[in-house]
């Protein structure tokens, strides 16, 4: 057991670190749109599917069909990132505009936003299984299986630490999370639309008063968050290099996991929380095998909110800003 | 195949099951008249024989190469006949156990058809297994696996494939003398289907001094890692998987960029060349599979060679899963006709004694109706074509 746990311990925290960065950057989209509107936005995990399949898109159209290298594999890696950040942003704010600005427009209750959010998420993962993967990826009838994406980075080992190999995608996910963090906290805390956010979200009547725009505080919101899904969704498509119409949904579960983890509404909590459930879940594989994944990070939430209801770093954007 | 029989039976399908057309004596169009064959017509008499599996459901490109393997069998028949001509009458009962029921009492009370070639799967073979029994209705299946099936005393049921009890410890006595395998990891889906055969696998492997590490992976998830980072550890000799290609596919790559060498092996479920473009033709080069079933992709053995082009000729592609084993289990009662058995009993009888070689294999049923000969074939993915390599018995890994 003991020494399962140290051979297995290093490779273990590289998988567990890259796998949460991506739910980190995920977790980003649930935590803002819940301090700022206190919703569970829960067709995020479609916003980050269509970020993806609007990467793949590109991909595709590129003509990309061996291993880049160099300028070639930087300049394509952040035209795909914008990309998808763009398809993602864009359709969390048509997202919010459709099925949530009526409901508040009218004054409707949060559990009908959620009603409404589940909704969305069905229609969308139907609309790509029976029309968009069909029409636009050319796979008649085949709606539902995945879709393979051409590989666009070559594995290679940058570095070896006893046994554990770290290889240029870890680095790649790794970084991309951290950078897109740092922007973001940047974003939330130096400019003058993150202060209406952080405003909005302490106490939305009085910022109203004070003069910030909360129906474009709430669209930038989500189209933030959206973005991050999309690099997220980028990152997600380059190692995995699979997609399906549902592939949000597991990646959703575990994103939004990390939020409350991390302690919802709190930008670094999300990152925090991403990491931390990722490890575990590699962590805890070692010693329970890969079955028990899920068991153990969902124990290891319910025992962490158990003793902190409002997860590790605590609740809400706005004191989020140190 | 059990646990997508298992799923099937699940799905609730929607509109009611179609019959397909009787197809017409020699006419070689298979499956689109929908004519009503020669029903008062005078003249030599015609036999029906019934086709029973998924014809249009969600795993009907399980049922469609066998349905015209029995189609060419019976046009080749009635081409040859001078006397008693034969009609292939189709039943699509979607793979659904329920839509199979009222399916086969049609097919026994209206339609009288002396033998029937399927059904397809392992869960509508249980249901339409009693009817079939009471109405004294012989059956041939090319493609139901479940062990079980053979243990309910029908007396008019046969099998011309290997069950899924064989696959498992045949592939694993193959691996180990090929591979002269020490150290095993076994992964599954923790599915019905991919969980019976990983833990079949392991069972031999360690009946045979095998040191065998297991791990699962869910069959919903992408991210892998955490086995990668198991089977890296444990650097087995080959590493065995239970379940289906889109899963394996994703392992597979994992599994290579992650720098692991060791040959990957699983079953009938990951048959399918979808396995290539899920892994990337890299990673899934040299991934063996074992299977029950025969398929002649690109053989030179004149006989799976002249078959091949027999129903490429005819149906446009080449024979996939279960072609072969439809074209016997056709053939089967077909022999029984030429004898000169026109009832449904005498041909049942017949089968009994019936022994040839047939394409997939040597046709000859045991008392209980399995195949005599429990032969499972490997395959192998050489430059992105899944290649036959023969049964585990001659099979030489590259």
């Amino acid at each position: 057991m003991l020494n399962d746990f140290i051979n297995q311990v290093g490779p273990s925290t590289v998988g567990g670190l890259a796998s949460g960065a991506i739910y980190a950057l995920i977790a980003l989209g649930y935590t803002m749109v819940y301090g700022v509107l206190r919703l569970i936005n829960f067709a995020h995990s479609e916003i980050f599917m269509i970020g993806a399949f609007a990467a793949l898109f590109v991909v595709l159209h590129l003509g990309v069909t061996t291993p880049l290298t160099g300028v070639a594999l930087v300049g394509v890696l952040l035209l795909l990132m914008l990309v998808a950040m763009a398809a993602s942003g864009g359709a969390a704010v048509v997202l919010e505009r459709v099925a949530y600005r009526p409901l508040r427009r009218h004054g409707a209750g949060r559990l009908a936003a959620l009603i409404s959010a589940i909704g969305a998420s069905i229609f969308l993962q139907e609309l790509f299984a029976l029309v968009i993967i069909p029409e636009v990826f050319d796979r008649p009838s085949q709606g539902r299986i995945q879709v393979p994406v051409p590989r666009l980075l070559d594995r290679e080992t940058v570095v070896t630490i006893g046994n554990t190999d770290i290889r240029n995608d870890h680095l790649i996910i790794v970084g991309a999370a951290v950078i897109m963090m740092i922007l973001l906290d940047v974003f939330v805390s130096r400019t003058r639309i993150g202060r209406g956010i952080r405003a909005t979200s302490q106490d939305p009547e009085t910022a109203t008063l004070m003069g910030v725009d909360i129906n474009k505080v709430i669209r930038t919101t989500f189209f933030v968050g959206g973005a991050m899904a999309g690099v997220a969704a980028l990152l997600y498509a380059m190692e995995f290099e699979n997609l399906r119409y549902n592939v949000g949904f597991l990646l959703g579960v575990k994103a939004f996991t990390a939020a409350v983890l991390g302690g919802i509404g709190n930008l670094r909590g999300a990152l925090l929380g991403g990491l931390a459930l990722g490890l575990i879940e590699n962590w805890g594989s070692i010693f329970f095998g890969s079955e028990w994944k899920d068991v153990i990070a969902f124990t290891v939430l319910v025992l962490v909110l158990l003793f902190r209801p409002t997860g590790i770093l605590g609740e809400s954007l706005q004191r989020a800003r140190a | 195949m059990r646990s997508k029989i298992a799923r099937l039976g699940g799905i609730v399908a929607v509109g009611t099951a179609l019959t397909l057309g009787l197809a017409a004596c020699g006419s070689g169009s298979g499956d689109s008249s929908a004519s009503d064959g020669q029903g008062g017509g005078d003249g030599a008499t015609t036999l029906k024989i019934g086709f029973m599996g998924d014809l249009t459901g969600e795993n009907s490109a399980l049922m469609i190469p066998p349905s015209q393997g029995a189609q060419l069998a019976v046009d080749e028949f009635n081409a040859k006949s001078t006397g008693v001509k034969v009609e292939l009458v189709k039943y699509d009962s979607q793979g659904n156990p329920d839509q199979a029921v009222p399916l086969a009492q049609k097919a026994v009370t209206e339609d009288k058809i002396v033998a029937m070639v399927g059904p397809g799967f392992s869960g509508e073979s249980r249901n339409v297994g009693p009817i079939l029994e009471e109405g004294k209705i012989p059956s041939v299946t090319g493609s139901a696996t479940n062990p079980a099936l053979a243990d309910n005393g029908w007396k008019f049921w046969h099998r011309v494939v290997a069950n899924d009890a064989i696959q498992g410890p045949a592939i694993a006595d193959f691996l180990v003398k090929a591979k002269s395998a020490k150290k095993a990891f076994v992964v599954d889906d923790a599915q019905e289907y991919g969980a019976g055969l990983a833990d079949a696998v392991a069972k031999e492997f360690e009946a045979q001094g095998v040191a065998v590490e297991r791990d699962k992976i869910d069959p919903n998830g992408s991210d892998y890692s955490s086995t990668v980072t198991k089977v890296k550890a444990a650097s087995p000799d080959v590493i065995y998987y239970g379940g289906y290609y889109a899963q394996l596919g994703r392992l597979l790559k994992q599994l290579r960029d992650g720098g692991v060498t060791a040959t990957v092996v699983s079953g009938d479920g990951a048959v399918d060349k979808e396995l290539v473009n899920a892994a990337g033709k890299e990673a899934a080069e040299g991934a063996v599979l074992g299977c029950p079933c025969l398929i002649p992709f690109g053989s030179d053995v004149p006989e799976l060679k002249e078959f091949s082009e027999k129903y490429k000729a005819k149906f446009g592609g080449d024979p996939l899963i279960y072609a072969t084993e439809g074209y016997d289990a056709a053939t089967a009662i077909l022999k029984a006709i030429e004898a000169g058995n026109t009832t449904p009993e005498k041909i049942n009888d017949f089968l009994a004694t019936v022994d040839f070689k047939g394409v997939s294999k040597q046709i000859k049923f045991g008392p209980n109706g399995d195949i005599a000969a429990n032969v499972i074939h490997v395959y192998q993915i050489k430059d992105g074509n899944l290649d036959w390599l023969g049964d585990t018995s001659q099979a030489q890994l590259g």
